[in-house]
């Protein structure tokens, strides 16, 4: 793949996040890279005014790792990376886990690093398995009911209220 | 409360009080926030967003402070209702144009506005007049507090309250301050002030939010980082600039009355002539003219009009609030003749009677 902005072979895929619109792709050699980078060119079609984060996803990302990136699904609400990157929004919170690595560098070059030192819930953090099956659970009983598996539908609504109720209790 | 209540009230953001009220209309701070149980608003389809309004509705209204909120199911809401509330920013154009199950909970204040199912599961709003962010923050980490004691919210120890978007992810903060800088856009200069903040990390928008243009020379500085820093320390980092906005704004009013005063005389009263003459008039000219009259009144070249009054102009002049104060549906046409008259009525009043409409 040649570079967008000059004839060399392009070695750096960069992702803009450009709010409502999605993401940005661009494909640049090391050279071009290096100045879209520091000057923060491209800015100036979503100018950061309006509230546009923008950063880069991963340098140095090779276009077939990217490709093999993209086919990537979180296994609990079934989002893809490539519809994360087209949309700008994740599906559900098991995807900061999932795309974890992905995210990292992302959330670092937006924000001022990737933990966070904010307040917490005060009940703490417990149970995020059982709240992320949930979602699971969720969305296999709506396959199960396009698929007309009504037996399947009723053992798995059993399973959420089972659930829902241990939360309940435990409140 | 209902909808028809809202349009001849003030609310909070344009009640012209509050510290630095002259140019810092509101100070307004909103938490992103998710439950931990259900997918994100794009993987959800009718029966979750259908499930995640119920479930909200039912923890929240079961006792104490959300009680008394007024819960507006925003799916069964006209397009002008869903509009006014838009006007009053009460609720986001996001929410507004979106589809399914979604609602909002103010409080008769419209201090309080709560968005479920907008582009994260909840978004807790609150706003004060004039220039208060620790009011602000003191009345929502309360709020935030007392919904997680109903609700479980979906946390990472790493990376804190998860959001939709990762640019909102962390503390989920988002910390406005919306302010009135006609001085700075007449000398050229607001540009310059836009830049230097942008090098520190803030945005700047419109005032409606997002991709909205500058209207009436409002502008609504707030942070871009959510994590890696504190509540405490995105809102300073506002909090910190604005004195110096602020001072830029006044030295520019300073220089126009020193050194550019028939020009500024001039612009003021024609804008006020404009607006007390014309026979139809777009929101957009009304704005920009009611922006000058706002400078006027507060540099005292306008003696017969308070800083509410005008406020409420900018407001009431908005396609929705027109078409609710009219009684009836408006094309663009047929409300920039209403909005003229409206206008007319208003300004030819003294003091105490347009203080009371």
């Amino acid at each position: 793949m040649k570079c967008q902005k000059c004839e060399k072979p392009a070695t750096f895929h960069i992702t803009d996040i450009t709010g409502k619109e999605g993401l940005l792709e661009l494909h640049l050699c090391p050279d071009c890279a290096k100045h879209y980078l520091q000057t923060g060119e491209g800015q100036q079609e979503t100018p950061k005014i309006s509230g546009v984060l923008s950063t880069q996803l991963k340098l140095e990302q090779t276009a077939e790792d990217l490709k093999e990136l993209d086919g990537k699904e979180c296994p609990i609400c079934g989002i893809s990376f490539y519809e994360f990157r087209q949309a700008g929004r994740l599906g559900c919170p098991h995807d900061y886990v999932f795309f974890g690595e992905e995210l990292e560098p992302l959330l670092i070059n937006v924000h001022s690093g990737s933990q966070h030192v904010g307040k917490q819930p005060k009940r703490g953090v417990r149970d995020t398995e059982s709240q992320t099956e949930l979602i699971r659970l969720r969305r296999e009983m709506k396959e199960a009911v396009q698929e007309e598996n009504y037996e399947r539908a009723q053992e798995l609504r059993d399973r959420i209220r089972s659930i829902e109720g241990e939360g309940q209790s435990s409140e | 409360m209902v909808i028809d209540e809202l349009h001849d009230r003030c609310g909070e953001w344009l009640k012209g009080d509050g510290p630095q009220s002259d140019i810092v209309m509101s100070s307004r701070i909103r938490l992103a926030r998710n439950l931990a149980d259900f997918p994100f608003i794009r993987r959800c389809n009718d029966i979750d967003r259908a499930n995640i309004e119920s479930t909200v509705r039912e923890r929240l209204g079961r006792e104490g402070a959300f009680t008394t909120l007024n819960f507006f199911n925003v799916a069964k809401l006209n397009s002008l209702d869903r509009q006014l509330l838009v006007e009053r920013q009460l609720i986001s154009r996001e929410l507004s144009n979106a589809d399914g199950a979604r609602a909002v909970a103010i409080d008769s204040s419209e201090r309080l506005s709560l968005m479920v199912n907008e582009e994260d599961h909840l978004r807790i709003q609150v706003m004060k007049s004039g220039l208060n962010l620790d009011g602000a923050w003191e009345q929502i980490n309360q709020l935030d507090d007392d919904i997680e004691s109903r609700l479980t919210y979906a946390f990472h120890p790493k990376f804190g309250y998860l959001t939709a978007c990762p640019t909102n992810a962390g503390t989920g903060i988002r910390v406005s301050v919306l302010v009135h800088l006609p001085a700075l856009a007449i000398t050229h200069q607001i540009e310059k002030v836009f830049r230097s903040l942008q090098k520190i990390n803030l945005v700047v928008r419109g005032l409606y939010g997002e991709g909205t243009q500058a209207m009436g020379d409002f502008y609504q500085i707030s942070n871009q980082v959510t994590l890696g820093k504190t509540e405490r320390e995105i809102i300073d980092q506002v909090a910190d600039v604005i004195p110096y906005v602020i001072d830029y704004e006044r030295k520019a009013r300073q220089y126009l009355l020193d050194e550019k005063q028939n020009d500024l005389f001039d612009r003021v009263s024609r804008a006020y002539g404009t607006l007390q003459t014309a026979q139809q008039i777009s929101s957009e000219e009304t704005m920009y003219l009611l922006s000058r009259v706002r400078m006027g009144v507060n540099l005292g070249l306008i003696d017969n009009l308070e800083i509410p009054n005008i406020n409420q102009l900018f407001l009431r002049t908005q396609p929705a609030h027109l078409q609710k104060i009219c009684q009836q549906a408006l094309d663009t046409d047929q409300r920039n003749v209403e909005r003229a008259n409206y206008l007319r009525r208003q300004l030819k009043r003294d003091d105490t009677d347009a203080q009371s409409n």
